[in-house]
């Protein structure tokens, strides 16, 4: 133990503890910017700086280890001074038209200015404005940018893409894409993890609300709405509210307010997805000399990019099934039309969802099955949502609790956990005995796949075979046990990909809390759900059962291969600057 | 009112005569990856603020050549631009009265054509080529990219076999290094901002010289792979340490009595003591590796039966042979080359120089182990005869000064004619031209036939040390391809030819140094490893301190002690006595830890693994 004084207050912290970490044992909460616990302690932005008793310099605490007998301040009037120019000369570079900007309010560097008391401009005003495709899921402002350096590590040492990079040196220093690269023709997953870790509104997603209310106010528009599961987990964080009055049917009720026309879950897609995916991965497992394995899953758009870009020669190896985004798009403008009775043109398919790379996958072309149409016009991430609900002023603590419609609005348990990692291979797990053995197994006979563990592995009998399954969340790790599998260091049967740590409930398009990492409790909260349910056998969903009987007859039909499977082949994607390496 | 006076510098003058000394301390630590036109738009407005301000070309020409880079750094350029920074900059080089004016232009004009692909990406896509890819300079510099500021960390805690153990992570020959590197290392070294370099190598000597117990690495498992190393200089002998360690068998062939290469062929015991070079390749063996010496590959063995009985080869057999002047009476008696004089002593013939007048040929590092160690063999009087001046010597400037001091003259500026032959064949005198100090060519100043007389240099022994080649035929004959007397290899040290095949070190490169022969067979390890199907990593568990108080007062560089001249000339013990406990302590304190400040702490600062 090392004991120190911080602010004339006696510390006694581990060796190696940084001075940043030392202070908060103590309830001294120094101010950071660049910092990311554990991924990006590397002292850019000098916020954190301190004042250490003998050494010539102001040092960043948050990377400078205690040493005994320390005599730091962290409010010196040497540090209050620096602490304040370096935001000063961070702000005369940084575009500060916060009224406009989609993180006011919960900007980090708006947070430390405004903590700070800074009210003027000392310093000339030097914004530099790069272009962006405008068309990109995706979008960096490098007006925003203050070169905290996050997303770079982000997505080095959690995604392990390398997608940005730092460019040029001295005064010109920049992030941009790697390489020279622009960003469309980059391996970006689109997985959104810089977004939610960007300090500042440099890095969001595409906004794309215009073209839903432009939607609604068409009165020839018959507006459907699906929620993915992982949304309900978070949607509510803006307002603060508990988890009693954060629950799905207040949010229902507040997505109604909005003026649609249909609001349904894509909890319903999810055990539809089951339905087909389980039964694929039992007809491969049946022709097992035909297939490659292991069978990955296909409902993550960010690993499907992945694999497409990374290991190419693996396509084969994802399961057809469309999405459960996708499948609802299909349902509701063929299944769903015919049985309202309209012109499936004139539906107009929104999702929402926790996900950058899904406002991808709904443009992907060939993603239009049922009408020609695409089958999901638009999909919104959870924060656009949010956006949506404040610009109506509706205050959902105040709204009473709706039910999703009917009948592409109820979903079982197995559904609800694909949010968050091991969910859906937990799911497909639950059917797929059921599938092979005309038994259900117990629904918590899995629990190998539950926690937060990257790389997750169990074997389980299935109707007297063994499956060997795993689930891997985080591209660095699904790197890993692909690297693995082509080695031929694992084997497995089914393997379940989720590109974002901890899966969707951590996904990119969920509200951003300064870095936090959120998956867990909103995976937990998922889970409750689950086990609250009446029902938690994706094959036991009564309108799932009822349209099989009434449109797609079986899983894997004629129907079914139209409309809810999807050729992962027939799309170009930019292939990784590594594959170049390999070959 | 005096009509003339002392002019004293005033406190202004004073003070900027500092700063242009920081301001030449820091190009030395510029480090590597910077964007070469924000580099030549900043010498530009330097070379501005010298100007007086006198001729229409320097005092407005250079300002709109400054705003014209500008435009191309700003993104407001096109092609246009740089047609008109190049014919800008070329009528200030031609219309410019003195240097201070069509000097600055040169500058643009050579980066306009040296660097042109990164202007055009400014221009065309706003962005640079340039890429910070190793931003720890001393660890960018070295060849074998060693952990320098981990180890320098580790010894001034005293954990010296930590401190080895985390160099032979990239380097096996840490005690080879410790004597004899040539330490690019400690080129660019930030501290130099400061005040100086840190003595880089003099603190790997103290944690070579204090370890306490040696270790055996630790092994993969076999892989039941054969890998043979052709050679067992410093280069083979490191390939064969690292794909010992992965695993592989590894079976080294040397041709001559001992392993070593030129570290014992080469290089002589005063400056690389034996006992400690055979401590090293002790240490380097105990991985495994099998040795077979006196065997000549291509003579003894043919290379078809090699690639037979083997996965994998890696040719690493230096440049051994000695290269011919080309005058007249180069064939006489008592003409020999360095490599022949320094072999024999490599293998402890040490012939007797008592009473003789040696004359050498060369200002190469090899002339001047040749020189020193004719001094300690007795001889009456050492020349070296060289073509250009001191200061234009290949050889490292402390060597050139540590042959001085132990007597040796140098006659420099004399070009060899001819050597002179008595009756019975014996050389005699060399005969020499004087030279005249001429035109830079290549960057460096050529020298020319002056219009001296030449002169006589008498003799008893003439050895000629003007550079090395290889011995190429036997393998030539097998197919490997040559190119310019060297075997020509793959930027990743495969050869083209057949599968299997790799080459590094001197053999491929020319003679270079140690330090590069050592990466040479680290880049072939892992190459080879790769080759054979497998990704062994070579790690290490050393935990690096954190950095400590940081030591920013100015401060002196700690040099390497010397024993007098007049003691050590006389046997080929050790010259070169380590650092004191004291010194290393305040030598050690002085790194800067570039792998914790600046870009260090956020890309590329250590890399655990390879």
């Amino acid at each position: 133990m090392v004991k120190l004084t911080i602010d004339n207050l006696p510390v006694k912290v581990k060796e190696g503890t940084t001075i940043l970490k030392a202070a908060e044992t103590v309830g001294i909460h120094i101010p950071t910017l660049c910092y990311l616990e554990g991924i990006n302690e590397i002292g850019a932005c000098r916020v954190c700086i301190v004042e250490i008793e003998g050494k010539q310099q102001l040092e960043a605490s948050c990377n400078t280890a205690v040493e005994e007998g320390m005599v730091v301040y962290t409010n010196s009037p040497r540090v209050r001074k620096s602490r304040r120019t370096v935001v000063e000369l961070i702000l005369s570079q940084h575009d500060c038209l916060c009224a406009t900007c989609v993180r006011s309010g919960n900007c980090e560097l708006q947070t430390v200015a405004n903590d700070l008391g800074i009210l003027k401009q000392t310093y000339k005003r030097e914004v530099k404005e790069a272009d962006w495709p405008k068309s990109f899921p995706l979008v960096r402002d490098m007006a925003k940018c203050i070169k905290c350096m996050r997303c770079v590590q982000i997505c080095d040492k959690v995604q392990d893409m390398h997608i940005w990079d730092v460019e040029g040196t001295g005064s010109r220093t920049n992030i941009d894409v790697s390489h020279n690269r622009s960003i469309k023709e980059s391996d970006c997953t689109i997985c959104g993890q810089c977004i939610t870790h960007c300090p500042t509104g440099a890095l969001r997603e595409r906004d794309d609300t215009d073209k839903v209310l432009e939607a609604l106010a068409d009165p020839n528009k018959i507006t459907v709405i699906q929620v993915a599961p992982a949304v309900r987990t978070a949607w509510a964080e803006y307002w603060h509210l508990d988890k009693k009055k954060a629950t799905p049917g207040r949010m229902v009720a507040a997505i109604r307010k909005l003026g649609f026309d249909y609001v349904f879950d894509t909890n319903f897609s999810a055990d539809l997805t089951i339905m087909e995916e389980g039964s694929e991965l039992l007809a491969r497992l049946g022709k097992r000399g035909v297939y490659k394995f292991p069978m990955f899953t296909s409902c993550c758009p960010g690993w499907v990019r992945f694999l497409k870009s990374q290991f190419p020669d693996m396509t084969g190896q994802l399961s057809t099934a469309k999405s459960p985004q996708q499948m609802f798009g299909a349902v509701a403008k063929s299944y769903f039309a015919e049985k309202i009775g309209v012109d499936p043109r004139n539906i107009f398919c929104v999702s929402v969802m926790p996900c950058t790379a899904k406002k991808h996958e709904c443009a992907i072309p060939g993603m239009n099955d049922a009408c020609g149409d695409p089958d999901v016009d638009i999909s919104l991430t959870t924060r656009e949502l949010v956006r949506l609900i404040r610009a109506d002023h509706i205050t959902p603590d105040e709204l009473k609790e709706d039910q999703f419609d009917s009948p592409l609005g109820s979903g079982t348990g197995a559904a609800v956990i694909f949010g968050t990692t091991g969910g859906v291979m937990e799911a497909a797990l639950r059917s797929a005995v059921y599938l092979a053995t005309g038994e259900n197994p117990s629904p918590d006979a899995f629990p190998e796949m539950r926690g937060m563990d990257g790389w997750k592995e169990a074997t389980y009998e299935v109707a007297g075979k063994p499956l060997r399954c795993a689930v891997v969340s985080g591209l660095g790790n699904t790197r890993k046990i692909v690297e693995a599998i082509r080695r031929g260091e694992v084997e497995y049967e089914f393997v379940e990909v989720m590109a974002c740590p901890g899966g969707c409930a951590g996904g990119g398009g969920q509200p951003i809390h300064g870095g936090k990492e959120m998956a867990e409790s909103r995976g937990g909260y998922l889970r409750e759900l689950d086990e609250k349910s009446e029902l938690r056998f994706s094959h036991e969903n009564p309108d799932v059962i009822r349209m099989y009987e009434e449109y797609f007859q079986k899983p894997l039909g004629h129907k079914s291969h139209r409309l809810l499977h999807t050729d992962h082949d027939a799309w170009e994607m930019p292939r990784s600057p590594r594959l170049a390496n390999r070959e | 009112m005096s009509r003339l006076s002392i002019i004293t510098p005033s406190q202004a003058q004073t003070t900027v005569e500092s700063l242009y000394k920081d301001l030449e301390r820091r190009i030395i630590a510029s480090p590597p990856g910077l964007c070469p036109v924000d580099m030549a738009a900043s010498f530009l407005k330097l070379c501005h603020a010298q100007t007086c301000g006198k001729c229409t070309p320097c005092r407005i020409g250079l300002a709109q050549l400054g705003n014209l880079l500008d435009d191309v750094l700003s993104g407001n350029a096109d092609m246009d631009t740089l047609q008109l920074i190049e014919d800008t900059a070329q009528t200030i080089y031609d219309t410019a009265d003195c240097a201070i004016g069509y000097e600055a232009a040169n500058m643009v004009l050579k980066g306009v054509h040296g660097f042109r692909d990164d202007y055009i990406e400014h221009i065309q896509h706003n962005r640079c080529t340039a890429t910070l890819n190793q931003p720890v300079p001393c660890v960018s510099q070295c060849p074998a990219h060693v952990d320098i500021p981990g180890y320098i960390a580790l010894v001034n805690e005293g954990r010296y076999d930590d401190a080895v153990r985390l160099i032979r992570q990239d380097n096996p020959f840490v005690t080879t290094c410790a004597f004899i590197c040539e330490h690019p290392c400690e080129n660019r070294c930030r501290r130099n901002m400061l005040d100086d370099s840190v003595n880089i190598r003099g603190i790997k000597r103290f944690a070579a010289d204090h370890i306490s117990n040696d270790y055996v690495p630790a092994l993969a498992e076999p892989t039941g792979k054969k890998v043979a190393v052709i050679g067992g200089g410093p280069g083979g002998l490191s390939a064969a340490y690292y794909l010992s360690i992965m695993g592989h068998k590894v079976t080294v062939f040397e041709q001559r009595d001992k392993l070593g290469g030129m570290l014992r062929y080469g290089i002589p015991s005063y400056r690389l003591p034996r006992e400690r070079l055979d401590d090293e390749i002790k240490h380097i063996l105990s991985t495994g590796i099998e040795v077979k010496t006196n065997i000549s590959i291509g003579k003894d063995l043919p290379i078809s039966k090699i690639q037979k009985q083997y996965d994998a080869i890696y040719i690493a057999i230096g440049a051994h042979i000695d290269k011919k002047i080309g005058i007249e009476g180069e064939d006489s008696n008592n003409v020999i080359s360095a490599v022949e004089m320094l072999r024999a002593i490599g293998d402890g013939n040490y012939p007797d120089f008592k009473g003789k007048n040696i004359v050498v040929i060369g200002g190469g590092n090899v002339a001047m182990d040749v020189v020193r160690s004719s001094v300690r063999l007795g001889a009456e009087k050492v020349t070296c005869v060289y073509r250009r001046r001191q200061e234009d010597m290949t050889a490292l400037e402390e060597e050139v000064e540590g042959a001085i001091a132990e007597g040796v003259v140098m006659a420099t500026l004399k070009a060899p004619v001819r050597i002179e032959a008595d009756e019975n064949g014996n050389a005699v005198a060399l005969w020499v031209k004087p030279q005249i100090i001429s035109k830079v060519k290549g960057g460096r100043p050529s020298p020319a036939n002056s219009k001296m007389d030449e002169e006589r240099i008498p003799a008893d022994l003439i050895i000629v040390s003007i550079g090395q080649g290889i011995e190429s035929h036997e393998f030539e004959k097998a197919g490997i391809p040559v190119k310019r007397g060297n075997f020509e290899a793959m930027d990743l040290g495969g050869v083209g030819v057949s599968e299997g095949l790799f080459a590094g070190g001197d053999c491929v490169t020319g003679p270079a140094t140690v330090i590069r022969a050592i990466a040479a067979g680290k880049v072939a390890a892992a190459n080879i490893d790769e080759y054979l199907g497998f990704k062994h990593t070579i790690a290490h568990d050393v935990e690096i301190p954190e950095p400590k108080m940081r030591n920013q007062e100015p401060c002196g560089r700690v040099e390497m002690h010397e024993r007098d001249p007049f003691e050590r000339k006389c046997d080929f013990s050790c010259i070169e006595d380590g650092m004191t406990e004291e010194e290393m302590l305040q030598e050690t304190s002085r790194c800067l830890r570039c792998d914790h400040y600046g870009y260090g702490v956020f890309k590329g600062g250590r890399l655990r693994e390879w």
